[in-house]
């Protein structure tokens, strides 16, 4: 059986830029692969290439209907991508808004000294 | 409008083993590079909104050496070193870094910082290049479990308060 797929699956995935580009393309809504092929360009056999990986770490689903298969963003799967990119950007967003405070300093002080010369 | 206002960090996976952070700063390039660089100035941001920085050394010259450290919850230490590839004053600095708490056999990442001039500001970009995908997953999983653990705590904390 097939091991549970992990955060680092899913940033494999993710990181993909052709794989993005799908994601992006299933963003806003469920589609089959002929719209997913218009939509990024890329030939019908890559499409089907991507979307097996982004399947095999639950980051896209897929159901039937009628003839079609319909892929959608798994968005529970992409969660832990998510809030490790939204932490590691509160992480330096914190440490850059403390910067804005040293710098702000580091102005005034040159500008007092510009104005001693 | 003009691109010097100060703007948010942006984080963005360019590939499966790097990771890119970008920022604007409302202050020109040498005082960004100035606060970047100079150890009494790194104390008063490097920890963000964590403790405190408890260890900040700069050997600032090709060859050189340098090491952060800071406490992010009570008694527990988070510490970074690396060595310092180039340097191009106020415009570029190539330095290795390893994470100290890394598991054995983590290997270095590589990050790129680029300080560039945008109207009266400073367009900042750091790209962490990341040996393998190994080193990416320790960084993640470090992230996970130590000091990034606690800006996703925030986050849920200001997810709830808002739901």
């Amino acid at each position: 059986m097939a091991r549970a797929a992990t955060t680092a699956d899913a940033f494999n995935a993710v990181a993909e830029p052709r794989r993005r580009q799908l994601l992006d393309a299933l963003a806003d809504a469920e589609r089959p692969v002929n719209d997913l092929v218009a939509l990024t360009g890329m030939g019908q056999p890559q499409v089907s290439k991507h979307l097996r990986v982004l399947r095999e770490v639950d980051l896209v689903d897929v159901r039937e209907q009628g003839r079609q298969r319909l892929y959608r963003i798994n968005g529970a799967a992409l969660k832990p991508v998510h809030d490790w990119v939204a932490a590691f950007e509160q992480t330096w967003n914190d440490r850059f808004e403390a910067m804005d405070v040293v710098l702000d300093e580091l102005k005034r002080k040159e500008a007092e000294d510009g104005n001693g010369k | 409008m003009a691109t010097a206002s100060k703007g948010t960090a942006e984080v963005t996976l360019p590939s499966d083993t790097q990771i890119l952070i970008t920022r604007d700063f409302d202050a020109p390039r040498h005082l960004v590079y100035e606060a970047y660089t100079t150890p009494e100035l790194i104390k008063r941001w490097w920890a963000g909104k964590r403790g405190g920085v408890t260890v900040a050394e700069v050997d600032l010259r090709v060859g050189g050496r340098y090491r952060y450290a800071m406490e992010a919850t009570e008694g527990f230490e988070v510490a970074f070193n690396g060595e310092f590839r180039e340097i191009v004053p106020n415009e570029r600095i190539v330095n290795t870094e390893v994470f100290e708490g890394a598991p054995e056999g983590t290997g270095a990442a590589i990050v790129t910082v680029t300080f560039e001039e945008a109207g009266d500001g400073t367009h900042l970009e750091m790209l962490m290049d990341l040996e393998d995908k190994q080193t990416r997953d320790a960084i993640i999983e470090s992230g996970m479990e130590g000091g990034l653990q606690e800006g996703l705590d925030l986050l849920e904390e200001i997810a709830i308060e808002r739901s």
